[in-house]
């Protein structure tokens, strides 16, 4: 009887040290732990996936990577922990990960009814179509009646019912959970057309026994802003991880890359000194060391470095900056002032 | 003080024992301290839940259902479209489920006690192969069987324009195998209903023959006419209403095949992956079941001059099926909850159709909490028809 009790009142305090387990800034808790635990994608070449010696690679990673560099001067202090579209928000929510960078696209719903808040978005997609050229399909429009293979768990289900819809077409969905046997499905011919997010589907087409015999169609059906996200409750983790991404994004408009940086430290324009730090004031302002954005170009790189080295037109994705140009370039990448 | 008063009753009504001295009394103090902290617990998580929930400004309660699902399903048994609610999309998954695993289970219990009885067999070569059949779809795991089946639908059947025409009305292809079926015609549902009546009255007059050989000894073959009127009197039907022959055939059009009946390919391999795995454990009950019938019983029986049919009706399949009803039920069980694995293969079953919508609405306890729902029911519902079943076989001892 004795036991009993005892082992009720374990249970019983257990049971409350749960709910106290959340407590505390996000922030102290990472400083505290001395990493900082990132949710990535695991499986999308080019934004999130370990390379054959088991080196996390991709431009989501390195997006984590600017954190860690931005807040312990370390870009290595940062572990990685692949989801699932489905476990990714409920990851972030639990407090299992500290940041989210897995090419989420940012919605309302998700920044309201999910607790999070979306950061500075690190690129721009939009959902677009692969279809094998034998096909002979020309534009989404001609798709009625197709069957398309679909990644369940993303806004991707959605959007293409909306478009069919909106059309008066009919679509006939396959949903299968796994972005592999997705694309060995599409690629056996069980499914007409493939839907994704066009970087997804660049990355696709770059595995696919014979790349050449598919082809994007013209159309894009939907905004996807993909940007990191951070719980609800801490405004000053919030801004860290805003303005790592909108370091590199900055660096590169100042033309600030890990190579030159070093000797832009000796630069006396007055901007360029306030980012780097040679004139204190930001670090302080994000509680941060004042040299966090000369950590994360050094050591990481300026946007346009971190794009063409993950996705960029020499890499096996060979993507376009488009949107992700800077807006001097007639992209979106925009940078508000570092003072 | 009255101690003095009354001596004499004390004596004759001893004092009461304290009440935890009483066994009787004690377990019920226990009971309640048992349910006190059940309830307890659970409203601790509950509450906790809800807090952190709020706290963290994640949205929570049901209202998301009657909101519209906006996302289409491949394989529907109801009317859906994207304008739907979620309610509705939820309804699709739940009878895709139960599709599944109500054809699953029926083929299941069929290939089972085939198998059963082959590996019984005399038969040197029928019993061995029947063995090697158990040992080895036992033993690989189910999911890898499942992606196996998939991969030959979708890999080893050609796309829909050369799709395999074995016989008018038939085409196989990767999108699936798509049969003709009859137009609708008020025959059909006219057909359907007698049929109906036909098994309900057969029903009754089972009963009432059985009676009767109780009585007087005097058989009566209800169970053969019944099926020789279920089969006929729907024929007649059919011709009085002037034998409609008009088909819904399937055509190619635009991309896919329309008209007529399609079976997909996620369907047939979720169906055959689980059918042919479970049927070997099933084969290996149905022949525990049939061994733990004394030979004696069925060589008594032979003797007092039943013929073989009987032997097997009334004497060892009454025995065995106590045997094997229940761990058949838990065999059924384990085809319904394995038909989860569904998402893999991209069949549209309850889970996969939840996950989407915890995806879009982010509310994953809610969901968590539906998908256990449903499959508790369905777990419950087949453990309530199977103990009834095997309350109704028990030996009735006399």
């Amino acid at each position: 009887m004795k036991f009993t009790k005892t082992l009720l009142l374990m249970l019983c305090l257990s049971l409350a040290m749960v709910g106290f387990a959340q407590a505390g800034k996000d922030l102290d808790a990472v400083k505290k732990k001395g990493f900082i635990q990132a949710g990535v994608n695991g499986g999308v070449f080019g934004f999130g996936m370990p390379d054959e010696k088991g080196v996390w690679k991709g431009l989501d990673v390195d997006t984590a990577r600017a954190v860690a560099a931005a807040i312990f001067g370390d870009s290595s202090k940062v572990k990685f922990t692949p989801l699932t579209a489905q476990q990714r928000f409920t990851a972030l929510q639990s407090g299992e990960i500290d940041v989210l960078t897995r090419n989420a696209t940012r919605t309302l719903s998700r920044d309201t009814q999910l607790g999070l808040n979306f950061v500075t978005v690190n690129y721009y997609d939009g959902q677009g179509f692969l279809v094998p050229k034998k096909l002979g399909v020309k534009s989404a429009k001609e798709l009625d009646g197709a069957t398309v293979c679909v990644l369940p768990g993303t806004t991707t289900e959605q959007n293409a019912a909306d478009f069919f819809r909106n059309n008066k077409m009919k679509m006939n969905p396959v949903v299968i959970e796994s972005t592999s046997e997705l694309a060995k499905t599409f690629f056996a011919g069980r499914c007409d057309v493939l839907t994704s997010d066009a970087s997804q589907l660049a990355g696709t087409r770059a595995v696919a026994p014979n790349p050449l015999d598919y082809a994007l169609l013209p159309e894009i059906i939907s905004k996807e802003p993909l940007a990191p996200a951070v719980r609800h409750g801490d405004d000053q983790f919030r801004d860290i991880v805003d303005f790592s991404v909108l370091a590199m994004i900055n660096a590169e408009e100042l033309g600030i890359t890990s190579k030159n940086v070093d000797e832009m430290m000796k630069s006396k324009n007055p901007v360029i000194m306030r980012f780097l730090g040679t004139t204190e004031g930001n670090g302080k302002s994000l509680g941060l060391d004042e040299k966090w954005a000369y950590n994360i170009i050094k050591q990481v790189g300026n946007y346009g470095e971190v794009f063409e080295r993950n996705v960029g037109v020499n890499t096996k994705l060979g993507l376009e900056r488009g949107l992700n140009a800077l807006w001097t370039n007639g992209g979106l990448m925009y940078s508000p002032p570092f003072k | 003080m009255q101690e003095q008063s009354s001596p004499g009753t004390d004596i004759l009504k001893p004092s009461a024992a304290p009440f935890w001295r009483d066994e009787a009394k004690r377990a019920i103090v226990f009971q309640i301290v048992a349910l006190l902290v059940v309830a307890g617990v659970s409203y601790y998580l509950y509450s906790n839940t809800q807090a952190n929930l709020e706290r963290q400004s994640i949205a929570t309660g049901f209202g998301f259902l009657d909101k519209e699902a906006s996302f289409e399903i491949g394989e529907t048994l109801i009317e859906y479209s994207a304008a739907d609610t979620y309610t509705r999309a939820l309804a699709v998954g739940a009878l895709n489920t139960l599709k599944v695993s109500f054809i699953g289970v029926v083929l299941t219990i069929i290939l089972g006690t085939i198998v059963g009885i082959a590996r019984l067999s005399s038969n040197w070569l029928i019993s061995k192969l029947a063995a090697a059949y158990i040992e080895v779809m036992q033993n690989i795991p189910v999911l890898l069987q499942l992606f196996f089946w998939y991969a030959i639908f979708y890999e080893a059947f050609p796309s829909p324009k050369q799709a395999l025409n074995p016989f008018d009305g038939l085409f196989i292809c990767n999108r699936g195998m798509i049969f003709a079926i009859p137009e609708a015609h008020a025959a059909y549902s006219a057909m359907g209903w007698v049929f109906l009546l036909i098994l309900i009255v057969g029903w009754f007059a089972n009963r009432w023959g059985h009676r009767r050989q109780e009585l007087t000894g005097q058989p009566f073959p209800a169970v053969r006419m019944t099926a020789v009127a279920a089969i006929l009197l729907p024929v007649l039907v059919w011709v009085m209403y002037g034998s409609p022959t008009a088909m819904d055939m399937p055509a190619l059009r635009g991309f896919n095949f329309q008209g007529g009946i399609t079976i997909s390919p996620e369907f047939s391999a979720l169906l055959l992956g689980l059918v042919i795995y479970t049927s070997a454990f099933v084969a290996e009950i149905v022949r525990a079941g049939i061994q733990s019938v004394g030979r004696g019983q069925i060589e008594a029986a032979m003797a007092i001059g039943l013929r073989p049919g009987q032997v097997l009706h009334l004497v060892v399949l009454p025995q065995a099926l106590r045997v094997i009803i229940p761990p058949l039920t838990s065999q059924m069980l384990n085809l319904t909850k394995n038909s989860s694995l569904a998402i893999a293969i991209g069949y549209a079953d309850f889970v996969a159709v939840t996950n989407t919508m915890i995806n879009q609405t982010g509310q994953a306890i809610e969901g968590i909490a539906l998908i256990m729902l449903v499959f508790l029911f369905f777990s419950l519902s087949t453990s309530l028809f199977m103990n009834w079943y095997n309350k109704k076989m028990a030996l009735v001892e006399r």
